[in-house]
């Protein structure tokens, strides 16, 4: 895309320099600790799932077993594959019910024993990341022979609860032109300290995030990609106390697209800054790995904030959302950062600002898809004046070329969707893009007009807020409360318990493949 | 006299309204006259189908235009009225002061599962809501917002702990009926938690609530959508300085 606002290609660098100096320090803290969900996405890698009659995943099981003890400063590898070779057992699932019986002391090798243990880790946690890696090829292969379809990407949400009435409702969504099929997950999984398991039917304003609900609707995705001949991505939530397992199942069920935002789960959910860290960085080296593209959670500052005034805290979060996950190994095309429509429609010059907003994170972000998302706050039950602010949000849409387009629902704040809403929400996408996708071109707006000074101004404002934080560090700014108004110390929060310090012989055989360190 | 109304299209009395909606049919004649029927079956007569429209190959989706016998009986209509003054920060401010020579405790939260905060911060939070300032603007008030997913027994200790004289709880995800049975379930807690008459206010608020079912919830109040932080602090503040008999009776400050 051209450049329209005429940034300056310095000050651009100097915000990029901050965002990386706020957060260096954040990513050698994230090197130095493991969490219980890291351990249990790398038992995950190696092929252990299910769960206990009562639905404790057997994941949990071990690791809380191999906790207590030997505790996990050096992994949960070393002693689970020397416990195992030990007891003279091949299967893990085993071993896990078996310490979950309280019927195995594990221990730590020594000597040769430990390098057998670190070999046979490596061997069944690396069948994991072959199992992601072909995947990606399977995913790259079918959107060859179908084709990517033209940007921006129609993302629709689908939130029954139940994976059985998800999937008619999906493939319903896909054959009225869906290119992305996200489904919400159940309110509340990403407080549960657990992932769990099997195919699920209650769920609360959405469904349950488990692996057998991915593969079921993946492959019911699969079907509808060949009858419609048009790839359908998936999307799922890995945000939450379960980041790094969800991410791996996520690699091992062929997810496309990912929510992983990195400060989401501290100010919006109150879990431990470091936790969150921790198990952001090693989600997020397996999205790079999988080929997913993750979607940053920027909305959320606009509805809880101002939308005006909370522009520059969005450009801030974009910039450490990329810093981060560029050090995690992602590349741009996989980088959905996220910004929404969310400023009162009351306000005067209220779509220019929206669009010098939009403007802005495509320029700043030239490679990223972005994923735009459309009013919440300002829908009122009006459905009528609703279907005419979603039709701005589509136009701003088009007119500044993003690349993953949610597509705002006018019974937002009513009712779940129905399958009506769905379908005049998609006219309203298809009448913008089709009447006005090609106004860009003829789309310069002044270099002294309103909106090429918003964008700089926000530019600016970002900028000093990123100063700000550089005066501190990003872990103090977040405890006091410089994002969202929310106060979030690092010494407290939930999943504080779950994190460790690693050890000198802390092994991670999934940490050295996706680091290529093996 | 009864007072007596009809819809109003672009006359008095035409009775003119407008619905819409999906029947499981494909588009075609027939699904068109099942439109018509399922209008006159309520009581829409004449009707029209001014639009309809295929969903895919098995559903079709109608707007229906005509007009309805039904009369409004306007003096039959329950509602609940706002049965206190509505008043402003500085008045609200200046009557805890002198009645209750303290700063009123406010404890808010979504409890259950629910993390929709929209609601409880809309209220609480100074940013406030519909150009209202929210109640920790207010300066006699002390607020605590516990914030999302808060269990109700951790709700009922914050609410001991800081003395609260009320208790302030948002609802927003109503599937399967959560916000009702979380709201019955943290009543009940409360009540066994607080002797009668020292238990806080209890306040629920949410989109999807009938406000007129304070009893059945045990509830002190319901508000409903768009109530502003100002209805709620002007209820607080008549409600906690003329409260039901308590154990020893606020006097009245002198002047």
């Amino acid at each position: 895309m051209s450049e329209l606002l005429h940034l300056n290609k310095r000050t651009v660098t100097r915000a990029r320099a901050l965002a990386r100096t706020a957060g260096a320090p954040v990513v050698d803290i994230a090197k130095q600790h493991t969490t219980v969900s890291v351990e249990r996405a790398v038992l995950r890698l190696a092929g252990l799932s299910g769960a206990d009659v009562e639905g404790t995943p057997w994941v949990n099981h071990l690791v809380d077993r191999v906790r207590a003890d030997v505790g996990l400063e050096q992994g949960v590898a070393l002693p689970v594959w020397h416990t195992l070779r030990r007891e003279g057992l091949t299967d893990i699932t085993e071993l896990a019910q078996r310490a979950a019986a309280g019927s195995i002391a594990f221990t730590l090798p020594e000597g040769r024993d430990h390098e057998r243990a670190a070999t046979n880790a490596r061997r069944a946690i690396g069948g994991g990341i072959t199992r992601i890696d072909r995947n990606r090829v399977q995913r790259d292969k079918l959107i060859k022979r179908y084709g990517n379809p033209p940007a921006p990407w129609i993302y629709l949400i689908v939130a029954t609860g139940d994976i059985d009435e998800d999937v008619p409702q999906a493939i319903a969504a896909a054959r009225e032109g869906a290119d992305v099929i996200a489904v919400i997950r159940s309110t509340g999984q990403s407080l549960l300290d657990f992932v769990p398991e099997g195919a699920t039917h209650e769920g609360f304003a959405g469904t349950y995030a488990t692996q057998e609900n991915f593969r079921i609707m993946r492959a019911a995705l699969d079907e509808v990609s060949k009858e419609l001949g048009r790839y359908v991505r998936l999307t799922n939530y890995a945000s939450g106390l379960c980041m790094p397992e969800i991410a791996t199942l996520a690699g091992l069920e062929r997810l496309d697209m990912m929510l992983n935002d990195s400060m989401y789960g501290i100010l919006f959910r109150d879990i431990n800054p470091i936790r969150t860290f921790v198990d952001q960085r090693f989600s997020r080296q397996i999205h790079a790995r999988a080929g997913i593209i993750i979607n940053t959670g920027e909305d959320n500052y606009l509805t809880t904030a101002d939308a005006i005034e909370a522009a520059h805290t969005v450009t801030v979060s974009q910039l450490l959302n990329e810093y981060f996950a560029k050090e995690a190994g992602l590349e741009d095309w996989q980088l959905g950062l996220g910004h929404a429509f969310e400023i009162s429609p009351e306000i005067p010059d209220s779509f220019r600002l929206e669009l010098a907003h939009a403007l802005l994170a495509r320029e700043l972000f030239p490679d990223a898809p972005l994923k735009w998302m459309p009013p919440t706050k300002h829908m009122t039950g009006d459905i009528f004046r609703g279907y005419l602010l979603d039709g701005f949000f589509n136009l701003v849409g088009a007119l500044t070329g993003q690349g993953i387009l949610l597509v705002g629902m006018m019974t937002e704040a009513v009712v779940t969707p129905w399958l009506s809403d769905r379908d005049l929400a998609l006219q309203n996408v298809r009448y913008v893009l089709n009447a006005a996708g090609g106004l860009r071109e003829d789309f310069h707006p002044p270099r002294d007009g309103f909106i090429v000074q918003r964008a700089h101004a926000v530019l600016n404002e970002a900028i000093t807020l990123l100063e700000r934080i550089n005066d501190e560090t990003l872990l103090d700014a977040i405890a006091d409360g410089t994002f969202g108004l929310m106060k979030r110390p690092a010494d407290a929060g939930r999943g504080l318990d779950g994190v460790v310090i690693k050890g000198a012989d802390y092994l991670n055989p999934a940490t050295e493949i996706l680091e290529g360190q093996s | 006299m009864s007072q007596i109304v009809r819809p109003y299209g672009d006359a008095t009395g035409d009775g003119m309204i407008q619905v819409s909606f999906t029947l499981p049919l494909p588009h075609d004649k027939r699904a068109e006259g099942a439109a018509l029927q399922l209008a006159h079956k309520m009581g829409i007569e004449p009707a029209m189908v001014v639009h309809a429209k295929a969903m895919g190959p098995s559903f079709t989706f109608f707007v229906v235009y005509g007009s309805v016998h039904h009369l409004v009986e306007v003096d039959k209509v329950q509602v609940i009225e706002r049965d206190f003054p509505l008043l402003s920060a500085k008045e609200v401010n200046a009557l805890i002061k002198s009645r209750l020579r303290r700063p009123l405790v406010v404890v808010g939260a979504c409890i259950g599962t629910d993390a929709h905060t929209v609601g409880i911060d809309a209220i609480l939070n100074i940013k406030g809501f519909a150009g209202e300032k929210g109640l920790e603007y207010y300066s006699q008030m002390q607020v605590v917002n516990l914030g999302a997913q808060v269990s109700i027994p951790s709700l009922v200790e914050a609410a001991r702990a800081s003395k609260a004289d009320a208790v302030l709880v948002s609802q927003v995800v109503t599937q399967r009926d959560a916000h009702l049975h979380n709201v019955r379930e943290m009543t009940a807690a409360f009540r066994e938690a607080f002797p009668d008459g020292r238990r806080p206010i209890i306040i629920v608020g949410g989109p999807r609530f009938d406000e007129t079912m304070t009893a059945e919830l045990g509830v002190d109040r319901i508000f409903g959508k768009g109530t502003t932080p100002a209805e709620v602090a002007s209820y607080l503040v008549s409600r906690s300085t003329t409260r039901t008999p308590a154990p020893a009776p606020t006097r009245k400050a002198t002047r």
